[in-house]
């Protein structure tokens, strides 16, 4: 067990280490989860967090997610808060896969009309969107016209033909984070991810055809408003990001903050990976601007693959995408940084709040919501192993402790060298068919990495969030088809 | 063993030790080490293209970071698996250089066993430092 003797539990799934825990804290650490899921956290989590406590200008609590594990910088799960005026931004907060995140499509179609269909459909999906190692996507562009995807993000895709406005409507901040400055990126950057736009990548980004059972909704009424209204319907969801261009915006600006942070700010940090600079220093800003243009590629990447997506079911049933109901429930963003009012001391304040590996989750009412989750509040995307399922919850008010914010995925607690070692990617692809799971990947090393098992329980993770009043669960959705980069 | 994975200072990512004797031969290890993750069989990886390398860095640390990152740029950027065929790492203007030439082929999926994109080194526990048998490095690859 590695929980650090001085772990206080404060509530069910609050957990708190002091700021005497380590020297240069600036503020306590909190972790949420139950006492199980704490238990079985890396030991890594505890060192990164309270690494994380003593960046200048943190804001109440440096935090981690149930789902919490080893990450480089913050751990995989954290979340920070900084004072923009006198605080910092780190890439390691943010992490390299800029805004890599999850996308949720409906369907009116039931298991019973795509199971017949199955393989035919998770044929050309995989054939359709480019997936694994230096994937290259169907979009041709030139440097200059990516300059402008960078910039526009779903916006672009909505001028090209990509995306409907309603499918703007339903991405966080619409698809596009203002203030996103091409002059801002390398030549390195669009060079690196000019040729992406549109594929999925490998590791553990997928796309996935699922079905939601009724014993499986949580909350008839919060799935009713999500689109969730059929028994058994069949709903896709992908997890992908912002490819090799944010790689290689994170890679650059973690070698500039390296070279300025100590010899021109004078920061000194526990850990080279939370290389920082000011907020409002000419870095600190071109590095606001660069991350925007990579979370502007990450929507737009899964902008044209869901419009390829719709290609697919429209070819496979003969019917148009909106005959077939296929309307996105949202899309949130995992791996960013961004300008938020939250209430501080009994006063609401502007905070720079970086989420790596963790989600948004706003709750009833919050301003940016579409109209359609005014009353429900934002839909949340969790996405589990690719063997166990995932979950679809939707922000509360409560969660305002955290900064609104929760979990992103199972987190690992199998090193990937260990799951490849323990499991084989052909038996596995066999064993998943035989329980009803039909999954295409060119690398049987990368779907090995990927076994349930190598994963925590997505049930005990979700009903953390729950009970730290983070996420409400709506219902749980289990995989039929798979395609793994 | 020129390289080693280590599960155990890393769950999500990849981690390695790399060493030898000399410098060169150690960035060469760091480069199998890296591609690996990607191309379980380098064996079957073709030499048929090749590439010039000239990387600057005021330090050791940093030029070998640069380099690990050069062979990622041009997996996403070319397609292409490359591997260090001559390598050279010299001190110029109070820093470090390397010069050589990578070579290697584009993916082929039919033929390269491919495993986990490497999408970037990464700062934890990195390190590049001299031993009594010549040189080491620790690695943690974000994949």
């Amino acid at each position: 067990m590695n929980v650090p003797a001085a772990l206080k539990r404060i509530s069910e799934t609050i957990w708190e280490l002091p700021v005497s825990y380590k020297e240069g804290m600036l503020v306590p650490a909190r972790l949420y989860g139950t006492e199980k899921l704490i238990k079985e956290m890396d030991a890594g989590v505890f060192e990164q967090v309270s690494n994380v406590a003593t960046l200048p200008g943190i804001q109440r609590y440096a935090y981690c997610m149930p789902d919490g594990h080893w990450g480089y910088g913050f751990p995989i799960g954290g979340v920070a808060a900084m004072d923009p005026g006198a605080g910092v931004i780190s890439p390691g907060g943010i992490g390299f896969d800029i805004n890599c995140g999850m996308r949720l499509v409906l369907t009116n179609l039931t298991a019973d009309q795509v199971i017949p269909k199955l393989h035919q459909l998770v044929d050309r999906l995989f054939t359709r969107i480019p997936t694994g190692v230096g994937c290259h996507g169907f979009v041709k562009l030139k440097q200059d016209d990516f300059r402008s995807v960078v910039q526009q993000g779903s916006r672009w895709c909505l001028k090209e033909g990509f995306a409907t406005q309603d499918d703007l409507d339903m991405t966080e901040e619409g698809g596009c984070f203002p203030g996103a400055n091409a002059s801002d990126i390398s030549d390195k950057a669009v060079e690196r991810g000019y040729n992406q736009l549109g594929t999925l990548g490998s590791g553990n980004h997928y796309c996935e055809i699922q079905v939601v059972k009724p014993e499986n909704i949580w909350d008839a009424e919060l799935a009713e408003a999500f689109g969730l209204n059929l028994p058994n319907q069949v709903v896709i969801m992908f997890h992908c990001g912002s490819r090799g261009f944010g790689h290689q915006v994170a890679t650059d600006y973690l070698k500039l903050f390296l070279s300025v942070m100590d010899r021109k700010y004078g920061i000194k940090i526990v850990d080279r990976e939370l290389a920082c600079a000011p907020f409002h220093s000419p870095e600190g800003q071109a590095y606001f601007s660069a991350m925007k243009c990579a979370v502007n590629m990450a929507f737009a990447n899964r902008q044209v693959i869901l419009h390829r997506i719709r290609e697919v079911f429209s070819e496979v049933f003969h019917s148009s995408p909106d005959d077939l109901g296929m309307r996105m429930v949202y899309d949130v963003a995992h791996n960013t940084a961004k300008l938020e009012r939250h209430r501080v001391n009994g006063s609401r304040k502007e905070l720079l709040i970086h989420r790596k590996g963790s989600t948004r989750a706003f709750g009833p009412g919050a301003p940016g919501l579409p109209a359609c989750y005014e009353k429900t509040g934002q839909p949340v995307i969790i996405g589990g192993s690719m063997e166990t399922g995932s979950y679809l919850l939707s922000g509360m008010s409560s969660g305002a402790d955290a900064f609104f914010t929760t979990a992103h995925g199972s987190g690992r607690t199998m090193s990937r060298h260990e799951a490849k070692k323990r499991f084989r990617g052909d038996k596995l692809q066999r064993d998943m068919e035989a329980r009803g799971i039909y999954v295409r990947t060119d690398s049987f090393g990368g779907l090995a990495e990927e076994a349930g098992d190598a994963y925590k329980n997505i049930d005990e993770v979700v009903e953390a969030t729950e009970l730290a009043g983070l996420s409400k669960r709506v219902a749980r959705l289990l995989p039929i088809g798979n395609i793994k980069g | 063993m020129p390289f080693e994975y280590r599960g155990d200072i890393a769950h999500a990512d990849v981690a390695f030790n790399a060493w030898a004797g000399t410098l060169e031969e150690l960035f060469r290890e760091a480069a199998r080490a890296t591609m690996q993750v990607m191309v379980e069989n380098l064996a079957a990886v073709r030499p048929t293209q090749t590439v010039d390398l000239k990387l600057e860095q005021e330090n050791l640390e940093m030029l070998l970071f640069d380099f690990l990152n050069e062979l990622i740029f041009y997996k996403d950027a070319r397609r292409l698996i490359l591997l260090p065929d001559h390598l050279a790492i010299s001190e110029s203007d109070g820093g470090y250089m390397v010069e050589g030439t990578l070579r290697g082929e584009e993916i082929d999926v039919a033929r390269h066993e491919m495993n986990t994109d490497v999408k970037a080194v990464t700062m934890l526990r990195y390190s590049l430092e001299q031993v009594p048998q010549g040189w080491r490095a620790t690695v943690v690859l974000d994949v």
